[in-house]
């Protein structure tokens, strides 16, 4: 006997849903989890009505599935939201290209208008070119560290009020447990946060709707509606650490599927004591980006490349900052300490 | 590429090997006996120093052990616990540098019912483990698992909370304890013989652990139902504070666990030096500052005995249970990234315990595990958007067929329209979240009413383990009566809460 769908117990169920273990049909599937989006859009209300908000996309599962149910919605209940597509470029040939490629097909598919910016254009280097000078190691701390700004200077040209990013419940899980791998209080306090409006004036404020979907739903929203998405593991990206994470938070929910949303639940309900030491927010000598320290981590870091030092930026250096910031020359030895090392 | 001699930038470098022959690194004379951290090599006599420099150095530090004061030391038999009465031992003896001014007694909970030992096993390790109790001098008491089937309901009750020792009370009781002159202070020898285990009490042990369907909630329900034995025994017999040997080690494993099993909230208090959610009895953790390693080493080199007790995760693979896999997890990295433990240790040291929990009106409390209830949340969050998908993913009620019902009234997108749009769920207040977890029930198994009401008397994380059993009636008689209790008292102040004046502050 074919099993019912436990949510209109009329329609054969076609499959069983990871967050919850129920059985439902297609249509009930795509209900529910349209109405999660929206649930979670109204309670933590994070849009207004009129503002033009930026959708992260990179083609993937993830953020293909964001602008198709964030354009959904918006119609559906009447968001007045005027949606846009934002695309980095970071110039990695043989997957970014690809991938951006889905992106500009999902632009035509969705009527939405599209702005890629590029790291070559804003900082000069691709990174390709990064990787051939720093190596295969520690490389992810330059796309990601270059990749958050890109996402706000995008923002700011195309003049959005909010960004929003297709950071998933097991996304946001996993930061959680690698943060306290790593003994970051500050990130771990920051990283459940479903928007990020409280932050500086500065920056435009970024958000993530599918906060509290399941990656697993994600992709099986994706395959039913037979979504068009670019799925590539990055070439440069075998990152160890968080991959180890990422495997435990995998055990995790094969042992328990509730485990990722628990692991939420921890995070949003995690509270630090007082008077251990946080970083202030300031804002970037050079730059005027939000920084913690003198220089943003990105100028740093590419301050780095144009030096021909990569390893500035790795690491903790920050009694260099000075003589970065008043263009002096290193001295022998802290050169030969930045240098890479890999051969 | 062929060349003899490729042009290196720097010469490599060489991780320094320790060798045989290293000198120790504190006295920089005895031969180095034990390498605790690389490259830290001790000598037999440095290393004893320091490992009781540190026990003596903790309690100095949080000065919770007032002097005179009756301590309950949980002893479960492992290599770490017995090493906490070791320490404590070697503090009271009288060439101590500084003596330990406490009353120690000992406390040993066995839990061979709930594991399924026979008999003659549990008989076995009960001798052995009074041996090494004897041998120590301190009063002690065996209790056997199955107590806790007859315990009375004040165990998760409220306790009356102990009157606020200001800043300055360690220093006056050190004064009064120099005055006294130490009077009193002889230990009685008392010894309660093991209780005879009647048969049916460990069947009906049994059934509970095993009315639990998965490892995850049957350890969870266990240390549970530990730690509520640890507290009573202490009552009863006298003692205001109790002693674990949680080590640095296990404490890294119980913090990551606790954060997979949605305990975010009640970290501070499952992993902190000391507990207070008791009220009256407080719980320490002298020994977090050793590691599994440094406390192995220091038991074989100066002959401390521990004895290997099975617990409910022996010889079960990585994957059993959370637990389990979290400890193979952290266990596995510490191997290839040293730090691992410490940096998860120290995460530990920068939560709080909770805000300001200790004021808090009683019944905000879990039923289970005491801690303050964290299911009272905003409306963005990860418990609400649970119950709402599993309000999305079945029928409202037998007679609603219809799933299209909340399609007919697409909401603006307002924040003043939020409460029409969200059903019954997103009205906030915990009085309602209580009642919509209940409402909601699970999908995995049938539940009597019973325990949909249980459910909201817990916390997120307790309830993620009643969820996992298959009834909740087997749970002991205390648990149960203290939860009708609590649900009659807030029937009661729902009645009469027009005429309140201010909110939960009396009675309970």
């Amino acid at each position: 006997m074919p099993v019912l769908c436990s949510n209109c117990i009329d329609k054969r169920a076609v499959l069983k849903r990871p967050k919850t273990g129920h059985s439902l049909c297609k249509e009930c599937f795509f209900w529910a989890f349209e109405e999660e989006v929206h649930q979670t859009i109204v309670a933590a209300k994070l849009f207004k009505h009129g503002e033009k908000v930026g959708i992260a996309a990179s083609g993937g599962k993830d953020s293909t599935v964001l602008a198709h149910v964030m354009k959904l919605l918006n119609e559906r209940y009447n968001y007045g939201l005027e949606l846009m597509l934002l695309s980095v470029d970071e110039g990695i040939s043989g997957y970014r290209d690809d991938s951006l490629e889905t992106v500009k097909r999902n632009q035509q598919q969705y009527e939405l208008p599209l702005k890629i910016v590029s790291y070559e254009e804003l900082y000069g280097w691709t990174m390709d070119a990064i990787v051939k000078q720093v190596g295969r190691k520690n490389n992810c701390t330059f796309c990601g560290v270059f990749r958050r700004q890109a996402l706000d200077r995008g923002a700011i040209m195309l003049k959005v009020d909010k960004i929003c990013t297709g950071h998933n419940a097991d996304d946001v899980a996993e930061t959680v447990l690698m943060n306290v791998l790593r003994g970051d209080i500050a990130r771990l306090r920051r990283c459940t946060a479903i928007s990020t409006a409280s932050e500086g004036e500065g920056v435009v404020p970024r958000c993530k709707p599918l906060k509290y979907a399941y990656e697993k739903e994600i992709v099986l929203y994706a395959y039913f509606k037979k979504l068009d998405y670019f799925s590539t593991e990055c070439i440069y990206s075998p990152n160890a650490y968080r991959g180890h994470a990422r495997t435990f938070l995998k055990d995790l929910e094969s042992v328990r599927p509730s485990s990722i949303m628990d692991i939420v639940h921890s995070g949003e309900n995690l509270s630090v004591r007082e008077g251990v030491k946080m970083p202030v927010q300031g804002t970037c000598k050079q730059c005027g980006y939000i920084s913690s320290q003198a220089l943003c981590k990105s100028c740093v870091l590419l301050e780095g490349l144009n030096r021909g030092l990569p390893k500035l930026g790795i690491g903790k250096h920050h009694r260099l900052h000075d003589k970065i910031l008043s263009k002096q020359p290193l001295t022998e030895k802290e050169e030969r300490k930045l240098k890479s090392v890999d051969f | 590429m062929c060349q003899v001699d490729e042009d290196y930038h720097e010469p490599l470098q060489r991780a320094e090997v320790p060798s045989v022959s290293k000198k120790c690194v504190k006295c920089k004379e005895g031969t180095a006996a034990v390498v605790i951290r690389a490259g830290d090599a001790f000598c037999r006599g440095c290393f004893k120093e320091y490992f009781i420099h540190k026990f003596r150095a903790v309690l100095g530090k949080h000065r919770v052990l007032y002097p005179g004061e009756k301590v309950l030391l949980a002893v479960s038999g492992g290599p770490s616990s017995c090493s906490m009465l070791s320490q404590v031992q070697e503090g009271l003896s009288q060439n101590a540098h500084k003596k330990l001014r406490f009353l120690p007694g000992i406390v040993f909970i066995d839990e061979g019912g709930a594991v399924g030992q026979s008999v003659e096993d549990r008989r076995r390790m009960v001798a052995e483990l009074q041996a090494v109790f004897k041998a120590t001098g301190f009063p002690f008491h065996v209790v056997p698992l199955e107590q806790v089937l007859d315990l009375p309901s004040s165990v998760v009750a409220a306790a009356p909370s102990p009157s606020e020792r200001a800043a300055g009370a360690y220093k006056v009781a050190v004064g009064h304890f120099i005055q006294s002159d130490g009077v009193g202070v002889t230990l009685k020898r008392e010894e309660s013989a093991p209780a005879d285990v009647q048969e049916s009490s460990t069947h009906s042990l049994q059934q509970l652990i095993g009315s639990a369907k998965t490892l995850t909630a049957r350890e969870d329900l266990l240390n549970t139902l530990r730690q509520h034995l640890l507290v009573h025994t202490a009552r009863t017999e006298g003692y205001s504070k109790v002693m674990l040997g949680d080590n640095c080690t296990r404490l890294a494993v119980k913090l990551l666990t606790s954060i997979s099993l949605g305990r975010g909230a009640q970290l501070a208090q499952d992993t902190g030096f000391s507990d207070s959610r008791y009220r009256d009895i407080i719980l320490v953790r002298p020994m977090r500052d050793y590691s599994a390693k440094e406390i192995a080493y220091y038991n074989r080199m100066f002959c401390v005995p521990s004895v290997f007790i099975p617990s409910l995760d022996t010889k079960t693979a990585d994957k059993s249970s959370i637990q389990r896999l979290t400890e193979s997890f952290v266990t596995r990295l510490q191997a290839d990234f040293p730090s691992t433990v410490s940096t998860i240790y120290r995460t530990s040291e920068k939560l709080q315990t909770c805000k300001s929990s200790s004021t808090a009106d009683h019944c905000d409390r879990c039923l289970l595990c005491m801690c303050a209830l964290d299911t009272a949340v905003e409306n963005a969050s990860a418990f609400q958007a649970t119950l709402i998908s599993e309000q999305l993913s079945q029928a409202k009620a037998p007679a609603a067929t219809s799933a299209a019902i909340p399609r007919q009234n697409p909401a603006p997108m307002e924040p003043e329209s939020t409460a029409a749009t969200g059903q019954c769920c997103s009205s906030g207040g915990g009085e309602d979240c209580g009642k919509a977890v209940g409402g909601v029930g699970c999908c995995s198994s049938a539940k009597g009413p019973e325990s949909t009401g249980l459910r909201s008397l817990l916390c997120y994380s307790c309830q993620l383990t009643i969820r996992d059993m298959s009834s909740v009636e087997r749970l002991p008689h205390y648990i149960l009566s203290e939860a009708q209790r609590r649900q009659r008292r807030s029937q009661m102040r729902e009645e009469i809460s027009e005429f309140l004046l201010d909110e939960g502050d009396e009675g309970d």
